[in-house]
């Protein structure tokens, strides 16, 4: 037997090693970061009053790991967009969004975040996927606080099927460029 | 409402105030002469006849069409009194400065600034005349009849994708 013969297989089940190693670990980075969602609440309208009858006693959000609002970006995972975004905080949204560390969800909470709602006029951004990438969309107007933990148990499930790592980094050249 | 304040109005007045007329819900109004507005929204406060005290609200109108095309619009209020009087000033476009009452009520400051925002009209003597509501790279008055309802002016760059209901993005639109 030639040597070329038997490579390729030890290559290919090493992979398999360290795949099912990887995998093993991404479901459980990802079992973990699902259920310690710290948030950070971006209210800019009336929605707002609905997310505090979502965060208090009835609705509970802290069932689902995602208790503590955080007001700086920078110790947030997941980005509540919650209200109406005008063209003049457009620039402020995208800025809070990329002071987030990696990694990082959003959530466009009512109809007015997920696409401009009824406010279709010279003011207003015609939903905060123009300007920030969006993982759910809840519509609403707004959501009750139902569709909004319906929207997060979505959120809990594209999670846990993201692929994870223990280290995750850019390449360097790209880190250096500062992305 | 009583005639009171209008025909103290037309009487003190009676060039500057040019119409008197009872509005729906039966609202003393008046139209004013531009040049002379400062001057009877002085007497309207000072007089302790009419003491008017509040300016709740002061707005324009755009009667795109017509001439003259703008209308400047004062609220007053007496809470002393308990009385209300409405005063109208046209303003034509060839001429968008009417004198500034912010000296005689400070609340009238921002509404001033609403109006120039959103119309385009200018207050002589406000102590800052800037956008109230729009940023400053904005170009135009957004509630002008001849503003595009859907033109929108965006800050930051914005993804042009087309979506089912409202075709494409920011530009282009309306």
């Amino acid at each position: 037997m030639a040597e070329t013969d038997t490579l390729p297989a030890i290559a290919t089940r090493r992979e398999e090693a360290t795949g099912f190693f990887q995998k093993l670990v991404s479901k459980g980075l990802g079992w973990a970061r699902k259920n310690s969602l710290y948030q950070y609440p971006f209210v800019t309208a009336c929605c707002g009053i609905e997310y505090m009858s979502l965060a208090s006693a009835r609705y509970d959000i802290a069932r689902f790991g995602a208790e503590v609002p955080r007001f700086s970006p920078r110790q947030a995972d997941l980005l509540l967009v919650v209200g109406t975004i005008n063209c003049k905080q457009a620039p402020i949204l995208q800025r809070i969004y990329e002071q987030m560390a990696d990694p990082k969800w959003v959530m466009a909470y009512g109809v007015c975040a997920s696409s401009g709602g009824f406010y279709d006029n010279y003011a207003t951004v015609q939903g905060i996927d123009r300007i920030i990438p969006v993982d759910v969309y809840v519509p609403g107007c707004p959501p009750r606080p139902e569709q909004v933990l319906d929207g997060l148990m979505l959120l809990q499930k594209k999670i846990q099927e993201q692929e994870h790592k223990l280290i995750d980094r850019l390449p360097a050249a790209e880190l250096a460029r500062g992305r | 409402m009583s005639k009171a304040v209008t025909a103290a109005l037309k009487e003190k007045f009676p060039d500057a105030v040019q119409e008197v007329y009872e509005g729906v819900g039966g609202d003393d109004c008046a139209f004013v002469k531009k040049d002379a507005v400062a001057e009877v929204c002085r007497f309207l406060k000072e007089d302790p006849a009419m003491a008017f005290n509040m300016a709740p609200y002061v707005t324009a109108v755009d009667y795109l069409g017509q001439e003259p095309r703008f209308e400047v619009v004062y609220n007053l209020v007496s809470t002393r009194l308990n009385h209300r009087v409405r005063l109208r000033v046209k303003v034509p476009e060839s001429d968008l400065e009417v004198p500034t009452v912010t000296h005689l009520w400070r609340g009238a400051d921002w509404f001033e600034r609403y109006c120039f925002d959103m119309y385009g009209i200018r207050f002589l003597g406000h102590p800052d005349m800037r956008r109230l509501f729009m940023y400053d790279e904005f170009v135009g008055h957004p509630l002008r009849k001849d503003y595009p309802l859907k033109g929108r002016q965006p800050l930051t760059a914005e993804r042009n994708f087309r979506d089912l209901y409202r075709g494409p993005g920011p530009s282009g639109r309306d």
